[in-house]
């Protein structure tokens, strides 16, 4: 188990090095493109400093973050003791140093995920749809999945190569624009000097084309490692509960249902269990798994699950995805494949019939806040920089950088106001006014007033 | 001159290395055996939850179940036999009579539907239902944690070092399969198998 976690650390080390080298050489080039030659090593402190920025407000806001983002709601064991029950049951058969906290989304789509940067300091959160749904042993499947995420430092890993993915995406997007639209140094220089000149000018073009790609190829990074996980974790639900058919009708019982999650969005997903932006599993480009997908087919999850062969070690796991999937290399590392098997056990005997209700504590104030208004549909419009000429164009990676500064914005409890001018106005909550004026077109907006609770933060 | 120099410090090096990787595995052990320790506080803490939760229960159904008087009371000399009871083996034995007990209870429980709709009950049953799979998962925990060290005190390189520094190969904690297989037949008009 342990060394399970240590194998699993030394590859992520390589990625993280891998994405790391990217976003240096990303900053490289874009000092060199915007500042002129020789200013590279600018660029490669501006990367670095983006990074670190990044990095810190993860590191220590990402728990919040995630939690808020997808309107969590924390709750204490008399609100749901079953769900506390389980969490606590997993917690001791992966030997978790700490309980995670608790959190319930109230959303018609059964998902779950979990965050937390070490094992020490996690959450859970699942949505009321799937307490509603799921048996207790379903339920106890994913909470394993989600504790095992925990447990294997998936979330901590993952934050990391996702930040360092907005980096280069960041880094990308500004020198491609700021070039595209007459800024940066190279023009001038190449039409000054014609014999080094041309020289220099096909050295730059090779540097944007790198620095067209590394945005793209991190993300390719990225998602290989979270489809990855998603089967290690699965694995280890199977260990921790011996109860892989458990996790597997679970996710069966998730892929069917057809609601999706409002409150999801792209930089979130690969969290979840499930991924939540596909309408379900019956359609036909969710079967198949791509490039750029966060997460494996679940039909092929469940697959894998069901053939275990009544074992429920990693042992049997990997057998069972190498029979499934045709592939000839391990899912699994080494070392953890060689515990021994132990027979998965029968389902518990007789469900318990009546849950306890649920009274899921609401958010002080009027039960909305403001910011939940806005909805992350309006997370991907145009903002006062671009102007209404973009077109919300949520698949382009500006529109994830945008996201993911958006997501930002909302922690801070700003408040967003649409301009008809397509401006969208951040207004943060220190500002008292019950007015604000467009910055571009002048126009004069009514706030709305914060939540009581929102105003103290 | 230099060679002279090289080889005493090729060779401090390579001690030098040897004696860290010779940590490296003396931390390993430890940390192995501790997580063994931990792993059995668990299920003492856990067994001690479901001694804690039985009195609540018996009151809770004393008042419904007036014609069980027997299970009744089987549950709670169970009880009381295995908080007195002392030893892994004999504890193991008192605490599967224990789960038995209780099992029978929650089976005859069936009959009582006003009992079923208690709140109280149900909580109470949710509660030990779930003490129950937290015994089952912290005891699988302890064997998970044990076979580990005890592959850390058995394979080569380390075994060296388990060898010099005492550590003793834990034991599985096995006493209450036998014990669950016998409580049915001691005590109760036999209904599993």
């Amino acid at each position: 188990m342990w060394e399970l976690i240590r194998a699993n650390r030394r590859k992520s080390v390589c990625l993280v090095i891998i994405m790391a080298v990217l976003l240096f050489a990303a900053g490289f080039v874009a000092g060199e493109a915007l500042f002129g030659p020789g200013a590279g090593v600018l660029g490669l402190g501006i990367a670095f400093v983006i990074w670190l920025i990044l990095t810190l407000v993860a590191f220590f806001e990402g728990k919040d973050l995630f939690m808020k983002v997808s309107g969590a709601h924390k709750i204490e064991k008399k609100n749901h003791p079953r769900l506390f029950n389980i969490v606590e049951e997993m917690s001791i058969a992966s030997q978790l140093p700490a309980m995670p906290d608790i959190y319930i989304i109230r959303s018609q789509a059964p998902n779950a995920f979990a965050t937390g940067r070490k094992p020490e300091v996690s959450a859970i959160a699942v949505t009321s749809a799937l307490l509603n749904q799921l048996t207790r042993d379903e339920l106890q499947g994913v909470i394993a999945h989600e504790i095992a995420h925990v447990k294997n430092r998936d979330i901590l890993f993952m934050t990391m190569i996702g930040v360092m993915m907005g980096a280069i995406v960041l880094l990308s997007d500004v020198t491609v624009r700021t070039l595209f639209w007459g800024g940066g140094h190279t023009r001038s220089r190449t039409s000054s000097r014609d014999g080094g000149g041309q020289v220099q000018a096909v050295l730059m073009i090779v540097g944007l084309i790198l620095l067209i790609l590394a945005p793209i190829l991190a993300q390719i990074i990225y998602l290989a490692a979270s489809r990855k996980r998603e089967y290690l974790a699965d694995a280890s639900a199977a260990q921790f509960t011996r109860y892989p058919e458990g996790l597997a009708s679970a996710l069966e019982k998730i892929a069917d249902s057809s609601v999706k999650m409002k409150k999801a969005n792209r930089v979130t997903a690969p969290m979840y269990i499930v991924n939540p932006l596909k309408g379900g599993a019956r359609g036909r480009r969710a079967s198949s798994s791509s490039l750029f997908s966060t997460h494996p087919p679940v039909r092929e999850r469940i697959k894998i699950l069901r053939s275990m062969a009544g074992g429920s070690s990693y042992l049997s796991y990997d057998q069972a995805y190498r029979k499934i999937t045709g592939s000839s290399s391990p899912v699994l590392p080494r070392s953890a494949r060689s515990t021994p098997d132990e027979p998965a056990r029968k389902p518990s005997k007789k469900p318990i019939p009546v849950p306890v209700p649920v009274p899921i504590p609401t958010p002080a104030g009027k039960g909305k806040a403001p910011l939940d208004a806005v909805g992350v549909a309006a997370l991907t419009g145009a903002s006062v920089a671009t102007g209404a000429a973009a077109p919300p164009e949520p698949e382009t990676l500006s529109g994830k950088v945008r996201e993911t500064t958006d997501a930002l914005w909302k922690s801070k409890n700003y408040r967003f106001v649409n301009c008809d001018c397509g401006a969208i106005l951040k207004v943060p909550a220190t500002f008292r006014r019950p007015k604000v004026k467009c910055l571009r077109c002048s126009r004069t907006h009514r706030l709305e007033p914060l939540a009581r609770g929102a105003a103290e933060r | 001159m230099s060679a002279v120099l090289i080889i005493p410090v090729v060779i401090g090096g390579f001690l030098l290395l040897l004696i860290l990787w010779a940590f490296g595995l003396y931390n390993a052990l430890v940390r192995a055996r501790n997580a063994v320790r931990n792993a059995w506080s668990q299920i003492d803490v856990q067994l001690k939850r479901r001694h804690d939760l039985i009195p609540n229960l018996v009151e809770t159904v004393k008042g419904y179940m007036q014609h069980e008087r027997e299970t009744l009371e089987s549950v709670t000399s169970a009880r009381t036999a295995a908080m007195n009871a002392s030893g892994v083996a004999e504890s193991g034995r008192a605490e599967g009579m224990l789960t038995g007990a209780l099992k029978s209870l929650f089976a005859l429980s069936e009959n009582y539907p006003d009992l079923k709709a208690n709140q109280n009950f149900l909580a109470l049953q949710e509660e030990l239902t779930s003490t129950e799979n937290k015994i089952a998962f912290s005891r699988q925990a302890y064997n998970d944690a044990t076979m580990f060290y005890n592959n850390r005190t058995e394979v080569v390189p380390s075994t060296i070092i388990a060898g010099m520094f005492h550590f003793q190969p834990a034991e599985f904690f096995e006493i209450e399969v036998p014990a669950e297989r016998e409580a049915p037949k001691v005590d109760f008009s036999d209904k599993s198998k």
